[in-house]
C-alpha cells in the first residue's frame, strides 16, 4: 500500500505540496485528482524518490523508494511521456531498464506485445507519435510486475482505442490485486476508470472518498468535483459571457 | 497480462546498475560515431606529420601523436553528453527509478564509458603511431615501440583520452546542461591554455592539454620550455586523474543532492 504522511515540498517560494496525508490500498484503481497546479505530479516525484520531501514521509509498503531492494520489480511508474532518450530504441530502453533489475530479456519482448509496440520497437524513439510513447512509458512501468503502479496522466495523447484499452488495463491490473494511483484532470475518465478518488488542490487533500460516494449528491463526478475545488483553483479562465474574453 | 513470477534474492548491485550503463551506452548510435571520429582523426593527423617530418631531431613519437589534443575533445564532449543527455531527454527519472542510488549510479556510468572510452584511446594512440610511422618519408627511420618511452608514451596518450572523457561526464553531472558543460570542458581543457601560456607560464604544466601533449605522450620525460618544466608522465598520469576524480565527486554529490 502507498502511505503519505504529512508530507510538504516547495520549490522556492512556491508551496507544491502542504501537509498531505492519504493512504492508497490495493484492488481498486485510485483516482489522484486535482486542478492545475495542484501538487499531483510533485507527490508522484516524491513518492519514487526522484525528489525529497521538505517535510513528512512518502512509503511504499512502508518503506520510502530508496530503500526497495528491486525497485522496478516493486513499483511500476509513468511520470511523463518522454522518459527516454529519442535516439534510443524502444527496445533498447526497456532492455537498459531490465538490465538494472535482473529481468530476463523475454520479458521486454512481453511487454512490447502487452502494449501494441511490437511492430516499432526498434525504431528510435524520438520518431514515436505521443501516444506511442505513452504506450512506451507503460510498457517500462509493467516491465517488473510490479505490485504498484504509479500513473501520472496516463490516458495523454492516446486514441479513443487506447484509451479504452488502458482502462481495461488498470481494471485488471487492480482486479489482480495491485495498488493503482492514477492521476488524471479528465474526471470523464475517472468516473469510468476509478472507484476510490484522492482530491487535491494547493498541496493539501480535499476528499479521499469513492467515485460513488463523491458523485451521490451532484449531477455528475464532474459537478461534484467542480463544487469541492471551486476554492481552489488558481489558474482559471474568463467566463464564456465575459466581454473581455472577444479576440479584437 | 501474463504475470511473469521473477523471485531474486538480494538487492539490486554495482553491476547491475553497470549492464544498465553499458546497454544506454552502446545502444545509441551517435556513441559509435563520436569513437570512429575519434580514432580517425587521429590517424589523419598522424598521417599529415608524418608526411610533412623532414629529419628525425626531436621527439618524433610526441610528434606522431599530436592527433591526440585535438581528438580529446571528442570523448570530452562524449563524456558530457552521456551525463547531460539523460537529464534533457527525461531518462535520468527511468534510469532512478530502476536504481535510486545516485552515486551507484554516476560510478557505474563512470567505469562503463570510462573502459569505452579507454579502449578507444588507446586504440586511436596506436592506430595513429602506427599508421604515422608509416608515412615518414623513407630515410627517416621511425621511432619503435621497443625503445625507451615510446610505448609508454603511447599508452598514456590513450589513457589521456580516457581521462578527459571522464573529466567530462563528471562536469556534465555537475552543471546538466550540454552547451555549458561542453563550455566548461573547452573552456577548461583548451581555452586557459592559450591563456594561461603568455600570462601566467608558471601553472601551464598543470593545463590537462599540457599533461597530455608534453607529458604524458613524450619519450623523453621533463620536456621543458623556457624556464616552465612539464611534468613527467606518470606525475601528468596522476594529476589527470585527480581531476577527473574531484570532477566526478562533484557530480556525485550534485545528483545525490539536488531533485532529479
Amino acid at each position: 500500500m502507498i502511505e503519505v504522511r504529512d508530507l510538504s515540498k516547495r520549490y522556492g517560494a512556491t508551496v507544491a505540496v502542504d501537509g498531505l496525508s492519504f493512504d492508497v490500498l490495493p484492488g481498486a484503481v485510485t483516482g489522484f485528482l486535482g486542478p492545475n497546479g495542484a501538487g499531483k505530479s510533485t507527490t508522484m516525484r516524491m513518492l519514487l524518490g526522484l525528489d525529497a520531501p521538505d517535510a513528512g514521509q512518502a512509503l511504499i509498503g512502508g518503506r520510502c523508494y530508496r530503500e526497495l531492494a528491486w525497485p522496478l520489480r516493486e513499483v511500476g511508474a509513468l511520470l511523463e511521456a518522454r522518459a527516454f532518450h529519442p535516439g534510443r530504441s524502444a527496445r533498447a530502453h526497456l532492455e537498459a531498464l531490465a538490465a538494472a533489475s535482473a529481468i530476463p530479456r523475454s520479458r521486454v519482448s512481453e511487454v512490447l506485445g502487452l502494449v501494441g509496440l511490437d511492430g516499432v520497437a526498434g525504431r528510435r524513439a524520438g520518431g514515436l507519435s505521443l501516444g506511442m510513447g505513452q504506450r512506451l512509458g507503460i510498457a517500462a512501468a509493467l516491465l517488473g510486475d510490479p505490485g504498484v503502479l504509479l500513473l501520472d496522466e496516463p490516458v495523454n495523447g492516446l486514441d479513443p482505442e487506447g484509451i479504452r484499452w488502458m482502462r481495461a488495463l488498470l481494471r485488471s491490473l487492480a482486479a489482480e490485486g495491485r495498488v493503482v494511483l492514477v492521476s488524471s484532470h479528465l474526471i470523464g475518465e475517472m468516473a469510468l476508470t476509478a472507484e476510490r478518488l484522492v482530491v487535491i488542490a494547493r498541496g493539501r487533500l480535499l476528499a479521499e472518498t469513492s467515485v460513488a460516494e463523491l458523485s451521490a449528491g451532484a449531477a455528475s463526478l464532474e459537478e461534484a468535483f467542480l463544487e469541492l475545488t471551486a476554492d481552489d483553483v488558481e489558474f482559471r479562465g474568463l467566463p464564456a459571457d465575459n466581454p473581455e474574453r472577444r479576440v479584437r | 497480462m501474463t504475470t511473469t513470477t521473477i523471485t531474486m534474492p538480494g538487492r539490486y548491485r554495482f553491476a547491475d546498475a553497470a549492464r544498465m550503463e553499458w546497454v544506454k551506452l552502446r545502444s545509441l548510435r551517435s556513441t559509435w560515431w563520436t569513437l570512429a571520429v575519434t580514432i580517425a582523426a587521429a590517424a589523419g593527423i598522424a598521417v599529415a606529420v608524418g608526411v610533412n617530418t623532414e629529419d628525425a631531431a626531436g621527439d618524433l613519437t610526441n610528434n606522431l601523436l599530436a592527433g591526440i589534443s585535438v581528438g580529446l575533445l571528442l570523448t570530452g564532449t562524449l563524456g558530457v553528453l552521456t551525463a547531460t543527455s539523460e537529464h534533457t531527454s527525461g531518462t535520468i527519472r527511468s534510469t532512478l527509478a530502476a536504481i535510486p542510488n545516485r552515486p551507484l549510479v554516476l560510478a557505474a556510468k563512470a567505469a562503463v564509458f570510462g573502459a569505452v572510452a579507454l579502449a578507444t584511446g588507446e586504440a586511436a594512440a596506436f592506430v595513429s603511431f602506427l599508421a604515422g610511422r608509416l608515412a615518414l618519408p623513407a630515410g627517416i627511420p621511425g621511432p619503435a615501440l621497443g625503445q625507451p618511452g615510446v610505448l609508454r608514451a603511447v599508452v598514456l596518450g590513450g589513457a589521456g583520452y580516457c581521462l578527459i572523457g571522464l573529466l567530462g561526464l563528471g562536469f556534465g553531472a555537475v552543471v546538466r546542461h550540454t552547451a555549458l558543460a561542453v563550455g566548461l570542458l573547452v573552456g577548461g581543457v583548451y581555452v586557459v591554455a592559450m591563456l594561461g601560456a603568455p600570462l601566467a607560464p608558471a601553472v601551464m604544466p598543470w593545463l590537462p592539454i599540457s599533461v597530455v601533449a608534453n607529458s604524458l605522450t613524450v619519450e623523453q620525460p621533463g620536456m621543458a620550455i623556457g624556464d616552465v618544466r612539464f611534468l613527467s608522465p606518470w606525475a601528468g598520469l596522476g594529476v589527470l586523474v585527480l581531476y577527473a576524480a574531484v570532477a566526478l565527486g562533484a557530480g556525485a554529490w550534485v545528483l545525490a543532492e539536488r531533485d532529479a
